[in-house]
């Protein structure tokens, strides 16, 4: 009997690695970041290039930090629902522009409408890779104290937004 | 010429014309001839990084935006006189152990480092086992009754052949 039922359990147990294997996205790397201070920057606002804002002027509140760029194709899937989410104002989302051409970021503002309190503009990425990004869009939650909650890869759905996002959102403003 | 597959002469030709473009594309990010050293340190690096944007790549293959970038983080450090172990302790602040080819031994990768071994010794036991228990079973002996079974058996008589 054990002959046929020791291959059976190796079966079992390999397929159920498998099965959680195929499940999980190797995309999605875990953040070292969570529940660490956000990196502190100093970067120009897309609208007005003259006037810098650092990561102390935005302490104090909690809010969304949406990385996007005018040539990221999978920021377009996720935009419809940000503009909603923004008219909802529930906490204030600021765009960190990544690696894009002014004249282009605005541009696609206009065209596609501009959920953002104020986009931040990071030309050269180095904002970018102090806060591990490597795939736009990227969205983090940051609490009043200046610490990452939360870390988003991909266009973030509704699913996300109303199952993780929302109900985090609701503690750290309690 | 008709739908069929092109011919593999046609191919060929296409690939001798093809051929001297190639190194075009295939520029790599341009070697900062002022210091070979920190070139050839950064690379000997970069080899062993996980580039994130294609995981299969490490950061000294990818021609992904990010690795370039990537990689002229790491060379602008090394300028700056940094040992390899501050930088990538500055690359896993960021990207978390993820990054390294080679992960650190801790509690959360035991089973990485260890899980092969712990089969390849679970088999080899499996093995011992499965063998002695066979050995075992040749070597049976029979039961008094068993033999006395078996020795009556031999005694009767064969049946008549017809």
């Amino acid at each position: 009997m054990a002959r046929f039922l020791i291959p059976l359990a190796v079966f079992a147990v390999l397929v159920v690695f498998l099965a959680i294997g195929l499940r999980l996205n190797p995309r999605e790397v875990p953040s070292p970041l969570i529940d660490k201070p956000a990196p502190a920057f100093q970067l120009a606002r897309l609208d007005d290039p003259a006037k810098t804002v650092t990561l102390e002027d935005l302490r104090g509140q909690v809010w969304l930090l949406n990385v996007w760029a005018s040539w990221c194709v999978a920021c377009l899937q996720e935009h419809p629902l940000l503009v909603e989410f923004s008219r909802s104002g529930t906490v204030p989302i600021y765009g960190l522009n990544y690696k894009d051409k002014p004249d282009a970021a605005t541009a696609w503002l206009g065209k596609h409408g501009n959920p953002y309190t104020m986009s931040i503009v990071d030309a050269d990425g180095r904002v970018g890779i102090d806060y591990g990004v490597y795939g736009v869009p990227e969205t983090f939650v940051i609490d009043k104290q200046g610490v990452i909650r939360y870390k988003h890869i991909g266009p973030v759905t509704p699913q996300v937004l109303n199952d993780r996002i929302l109900p985090l959102l609701r503690q750290l403003e309690a | 010429m008709t739908n069929g597959p092109p011919h593999p002469a046609l191919l060929l030709m296409l690939l001798a014309l093809l051929g001297p473009l190639a190194p075009a594309f295939a520029r790599e990010a341009p070697p900062a001839a002022d210091d070979p050293a920190i070139e050839a340190r950064m690379k000997k690096m970069a080899a062993e990084l996980r580039c994130l944007v294609c995981q299969n790549q490490s950061i000294a293959d990818s021609n992904a935006d990010l690795a370039v970038d990537l990689r002229t983080q790491v060379r602008e450090q090394m300028r700056a006189g940094r040992s390899d172990a501050e930088i990538r302790d500055w690359l896993t602040q960021r990207y978390g152990d993820f990054v390294l080819y080679r992960p650190p031994l801790k509690s959360t990768t035991v089973l990485l480092w260890f899980g092969p071994l712990a089969i390849l010794v679970a088999a080899v036991v499996a093995l011992v086992v499965t063998l002695r228990g066979r050995r075992k079973n040749v070597e049976a002996e029979l039961s008094d009754e068993e033999r006395a079974r078996a020795e009556a058996l031999l005694r009767t008589e064969p049946p008549p052949r017809n």
